[in-house]
């Protein structure tokens, strides 16, 4: 969240300390992408709310509004950003 | 509560008070879900929020008043967003929102900072160098002006639940009644 209110468009749900989130959220760093972090719970059976997003309750999970993307699993989340935002796009 | 002894008075503060601009901040919101930085200013895009500053999660005065604001549900009758802070971690909030079926956000301010800008430091006596919010509420417009504030001054204090409805009743729109 930004201070003049503006949500960027990239949602990262993510768990603290989760080394497949943060290879996410160093990929959104290197192509100087605004996100929103949304911490869930270590718990699994906790995270409806990803549950809702993508069938799945792993993180990470983004959502990018700029594409309407919905996605999970780090490999495939670092994959799709390369492409839609990396220098071979 | 009626003591055949004093209780501790709070010194005076210089905390927001009706007519001024509520300071603002973004910390990390809890939900019963997850938690994302917010800030003041996004949350009261929409309708008021009363802000309801508590001390740390598992204090028995915490239960109390979280227990209250449950019983009074002040968001099926007015238009306003209820959220709490104290300086405990996000987990500590997670698992207090769901022991006391907390339907409110409560911001998580470890550092303390957002009390020392409303100036409601309660700096907590036997414990080294922490410090809380003391028990205080600011219902705070859409325009981020102050309506009605009320801080502790003794320790310990609970919120007027009666007079905060009566300032919000005053000060914020009524919701529909649903048919």
């Amino acid at each position: 969240m930004t201070d003049s209110g503006e949500t960027p468009a990239i949602t990262l749900y993510r768990l603290q300390a989760c080394p497949f989130c943060e290879r996410v959220v160093r990929k959104l760093a290197d192509y100087g992408l605004d996100y929103q972090s949304r911490f869930v719970e270590p718990m699994h059976s906790d995270r409806n709310a990803v549950k809702r997003l993508t069938g799945a309750r792993t993180v990470p999970a983004i959502v990018d509004e700029n594409t309407g993307v919905t996605m999970s699993e780090s490999g495939n989340i670092v994959e799709y950003l390369d492409k839609t935002y990396g220098s071979g796009r | 509560m009626e003591l055949d002894f004093d209780i501790i008075d709070l010194p005076d503060t210089d905390h927001p008070t009706a007519g001024d601009e509520a300071p603002g901040f973004t910390r990390p919101l809890v939900t019963d879900e997850y938690w994302e930085d917010v800030s003041l200013s996004s949350l009261i895009e929409e309708d008021p929020v009363l802000l309801v500053c508590y001390p740390m999660d598992g204090a028995f005065p915490a239960t109390y008043i979280w227990n209250e604001l449950r019983d009074r549900d002040f968001e099926a009758t007015y238009e306003v967003r209820v959220a709490g802070l104290s300086v405990s971690s996000p987990y500590e909030h997670t698992t207090f929102i769901e022991e006391r079926g907390i339907d409110a956000g409560l911001f998580s301010d470890p550092q303390n900072g957002v009390a020392e800008s409303y100036d409601v430091v309660n700096d907590l006596d036997g414990m080294a160098n922490v410090s809380e919010p003391r028990p205080a509420v600011f219902l705070i417009d859409t325009d981020q002006t102050v309506q009605y504030a009320w801080v502790a001054q003794e320790w310990p204090d609970f919120p007027p639940y009666d007079a905060i409805e009566d300032a919000l009743a005053d000060n914020c729109e009524m919701k529909p009644l649903e048919s």
